[in-house]
């Protein structure tokens, strides 16, 4: 049975929801809100904003990461920058052009309402993060200076040279470090949530485990939020750092949260290539840089491994530019990712695994000079030469696409509510801002108005009715069921006397991920892909080696559980792809393109939300669909040319 | 190519350690020095050993979770590079590398070569922000800042928390890490209300974790993977100097 889902979107006209909602809204009085408690799991940008902005407003947060300090979390290595509709730059930019570039931009599969807000809330995030001390880019005039990004025709992204993730994770950091100063957030450093707690159908806490002394520890919570970031590692080789993992999210969909889209992929175009069998993860190389590099592979065949030094103009096929006269370069990523592909399924890649194209600043080293390519991305330069031995200063840069950002993620209402009363996600955990693929520079975004500005203020509508809930006792029967529940499963890993590592069963799980439900994707592929996870999942519980116990400090142990909810994500991917007939943003599909090539969507019968329920193990899962409605946009096929 | 290995291994805080011997074959110089360590630990792991423990996330150099010392140095041979982005090409056959834990009182050891740095977010917490709640900025360009100004602020903000100036110093001084961010802060318009306060209470805090003088050797620079400047300790004791001369705490 499926059910139609309420996404909860105020009514009244598009650029007022926020507006009239923020405004009427039931509210918590303050000398209620230190009663009131909240988990927040995940210290990223929407993580940390939000621990610290409810911890200011007066409730009492308790915040779990399982870094060794919460500013270790993955949003740190976001490069490239953060979007807003500043407008500082006088070039035709407002909130409704970013509403419209981000629905655009995500082929026609996201939310209006929510789209809008995050557009609105937008120029709030730049005035809180300079107010904080974020060293954004600045002219010499002292005000701020931004660059463009991808699939967009006006320059509203802010940076801080390459590294804006760090800038604004350190940013977060310090809002929430003071909080933890005060005495206002507990933290929990070290700790990872193996489990959401419901009693009577309601989130009210959760099981974590201490990573230094294995011990479980029980969490109450009037409302418990995810903002435990994507699952990307379900490809083992992505540009996620490595302990970044579906646990959180998964565990919750497990207890009842819905799993939205979770196909919707993003590859990235622009990552250093696979070097060989030992490689443990991929490296972005910022999409900014394509502000200033050209990508091309030679015209013929037989030229790809000459040197790329020796090729003239004329035996250099600039693809992009020739593809897609109108964004050049700067096409967005999905776009940017299939094209890289063809050139290469052509024959025409660029070095020895079949795998790479030229990213070259030749030009605009001629036109600007090498001191100003350094300025703007000195520690990129760097860091690739360090990987690759080469140079890129004198020789083309080669990259290829690899896995960035999830899309998909628990199924939200307009409240960031998942389907389990009282349990939130935020940031890229939820799947609610950026259709079936993200633009450059919105990740950072997202983050921050999930965090500092959207779920702080919606999260009291819920908690406003929770002001008689007294803290309910974690001897609670339904908090020592969930305890002994991960115990056991903790045990089943380490108790397992199998042959083979985790590893080994992360990097076929990829492989699988990679060849089927990667870049390009078709029925059979899927189809065999579901069966080959099933076998994989069953062999992984029979032959896993686990080292060590479980009331130690135990990374393998921690991989091995993160993994196993992997084999299960994974196989929901491949349904989900499986299942969305129909090419539309990361997610293509082989059968579905026009003939010139490009993904070709089916809003007939696929302008909905895929909201997949669990309908317990070895169960097929329901699918749940919630009608995408577009009141202002008007569906057309997004064109880059 | 092969390496020999010594490595500490420790199996708790209150263990006693050693270092122990292993080598590793097929050694690839495109590897990073932690993927040489993955390839160890799988062959442990196999072997029915227990692996090495050791601290990592991001492996591109940013998040500041990788740690160790090799051959003696924090982060291993070259300039500013992080342990995760350190390629083997760095090393020759058959040669004998030395892999111990960041060692500080401040640091105690959780196993093999994981440490607690707990310490320096309790630095932070003691005065590393500005205090400006969500929703009471104004608008970004109304601070307008010299270019300067901002790119000095920058490139203090850069510090990845990673401790290796700590490892670095023979006492063990935290004084890199804690004027990087007084620095960054201090330096600003926006930070200017709590400049006195904030340094005082750093440095109180980082007294109290038991981190040593400084003596200004600039090791801490040496192998600081930012390449952070210790004129930020120049600046952070003028700062000092000014905040208790005046009494404002």
């Amino acid at each position: 049975m499926t059910m139609q889902l309420d996404s909860k979107i105020p009514a009244g006209p598009l650029a007022d929801k926020w507006t009239k909602y923020k405004s009427t809204i039931p509210l918590v009085a303050p000398n209620n809100k230190p009663r009131i408690e909240v988990l927040v799991i995940g210290t990223g940008l929407a993580g940390a904003a939000a621990a610290a902005t409810m911890a200011e407003a007066g409730y009492k947060v308790k915040a779990f990461c399982f870094q060794d300090s919460p500013r270790r979390a993955h949003s740190i290595a976001a490069q490239g920058g953060i979007n807003a509709a500043k407008n500082y730059q006088n070039d035709g930019d407002s909130v409704y052009r970013l509403f419209y570039d981000t629905i655009k931009g995500g082929d026609y599969r996201s939310r209006e309402a929510n789209v809008h807000r995050l557009a609105e809330v937008s120029t709030s995030i730049i005035d809180q993060c300079v107010a904080q001390g974020v060293p954004f880019a600045r002219d010499y005039g002292g005000l701020l200076t931004n660059r463009s990004f991808g699939g967009v025709q006006v320059r509203r992204t802010f940076y801080a040279r390459g590294q804006t993730g760090q800038q604004l994770l350190l940013g977060a950091y310090s809002a929430l470090s003071r909080q933890v100063g005060k005495g206002a957030v507990e933290m929990f450093n070290r700790h990872e949530m193996l489990d959401v707690v419901k009693i009577d159908g309601v989130a009210r806490g959760i099981i974590a485990r201490n990573l230094i002394t294995g011990e479980l520890e029980r969490h109450f919570g009037h409302a418990v939020v995810l903002a435990t970031g994507g699952y990307g590692n379900v490809f083992y080789l992505s540009t996620n750092a490595m302990g970044s993992n579906v646990t959180a999210a998964w565990k919750a969909h497990k207890k009842g949260a819905f799993f939205g889209n979770p196909c919707y992929t993003q590859i990235h175009p622009t990552c250093i290539p696979v070097s060989g069998d030992h490689q443990s993860k991929l490296t972005l190389m910022s999409e900014s840089l394509r502000n200033d590099g050209r990508v091309w592979v030679p015209k013929k065949i037989e030229d790809r491994l000459k040197d790329p030094l020796t090729l003239s103009e004329d035996e250099r096929d600039y693809y992009l530019e020739r593809r897609y006269p109108a964004f050049g370069n700067l096409v967005p990523r999905d776009v940017a990712s299939r094209a890289a592909k063809v050139a290469c399924d052509e024959g025409r890649s660029v070095n020895k695994t079949g795998l790479a194209v030229y990213l070259d600043f030749k030009d605009a080293i001629a036109r600007d000079g090498k001191d100003a390519i350094e300025a703007r991305y000195g520690n990129l330069f760097e860091m690739y030469q360090r990987i690759t031995d080469e140079n890129p200063y004198e020789r083309p840069m080669r990259i290829f696409p690899a896995v960035h950002y999830t899309m998909g993620g628990l199924w939200v209402d307009y409240d960031l509510g998942t389907s389990v009363p009282g349990l939130y996600a935020a940031g890229e955990a939820n799947f609610s801002d950026h259709g079936a693929n993200r633009l450059g520079a919105s990740a950072l975004m997202q983050g921050l108005a999930d965090g500092y500005f959207v779920l702080p203020y919606t999260i009291g509508k819920y908690l406003s009715t929770q002001i008689r809930q007294p803290a309910i006792s974690t001897d609670h029967p339904a908090f020592a069921k969930a305890e002994k529940e991960v115990e056991d499963r903790l045990n089943r890993l380490a108790n397992s006397s199998g042959t083979k590592t985790v590893d080994e069963f992360h990097k076929r799980l990829g492989k699988i991920m990679w060849d089927n439900c990667g870049m390009s994707r078709n029925a059979e592929g899927l189809t065999q892909a579901i069966a080959d996870i099933q076998d994989l999942q069953k062999e992984f519980w029979a032959n896993v080696r686990v080292p060590g116990g479980t009331k130690e400090f135990n990374p393998e142990l921690e991989k091995a559980g993160r993994v196993a909810d992997f084999l299960e994500l994974g196989e929901l991917m491949c349904r989900d792809a499986l299942n969305r007939n129909e090419s539309c943003g990361g997610h293509f599909r082989e059968e579905y393109r026009t003939p010139e090539g490009e993904a070709l969507r089916n809003d007939e019968d696929y302008t909905y939300v895929a909201a997949w329920e669990y309908a317990g193990e070895n169960q097929e899962p329901i699918l749940n669909k919630e009608p995408l409605e577009f009141e202002n946009v008007e569906l057309k096929t997004r064109s880059y040319k | 190519m092969k390496l020999n290995l010594k490595i500490w291994r420790q199996k708790g805080p209150k263990s006693e350690g050693k270092i122990v011997d292993y080598t590793v074959d097929h050694v690839d110089e495109d590897m990073s020095f932690l993927e040489m360590l993955d390839v160890l630990n799988q062959d442990l792991i196999v072997k029915g050993e227990d692996p090495v423990a050791f601290d990592h996330d991001c492996r591109e150099g940013i998040c500041g979770m990788c740690s160790m010392v090799i051959n003696g140095r924090p982060h291993g041979p070259w300039e500013r590079t992080t342990t995760c982005q350190l390629h083997m090409r760095a090393f020759k056959d058959g040669e004998t590398v030395f892999i111990e834990p960041f060692r500080a009182n401040a640091f105690p050891v959780l196993k093999d070569l994981a440490v607690d740095r707990s310490s320096f977010d309790r630095i932070i917490q003691a005065g590393g922000y500005i205090s400006v709640n969500t929703g009471n900025a104004v608008d970004a360009n109304s601070i307008p800042i010299d270019k300067e100004t901002a790119d000095t602020a920058f490139d203090a903000a850069t510090c990845i928390g990673c401790g290796a100036c700590v490892a670095a110093c023979k006492n063990a001084s935290a004084m890199l890490f804690t004027s990087a961010k007084v620095a960054h802060l201090n330096m600003l318009p926006q930070g200017e209300p709590e400049r006195a306060k904030r340094t005082v209470q750093m440095v109180a805090q980082m007294d109290k974790e038991g981190f040593g003088a400084c003596t200004n050797t600039g090791a801490c620079e040496a192998e600081c993977p930012k390449g952070i400047s210790i004129t930020n300790i120049a600046r952070m004791n003028r700062e000092y100097f000014k905040a208790t001369i005046t009494g404002s705490k």
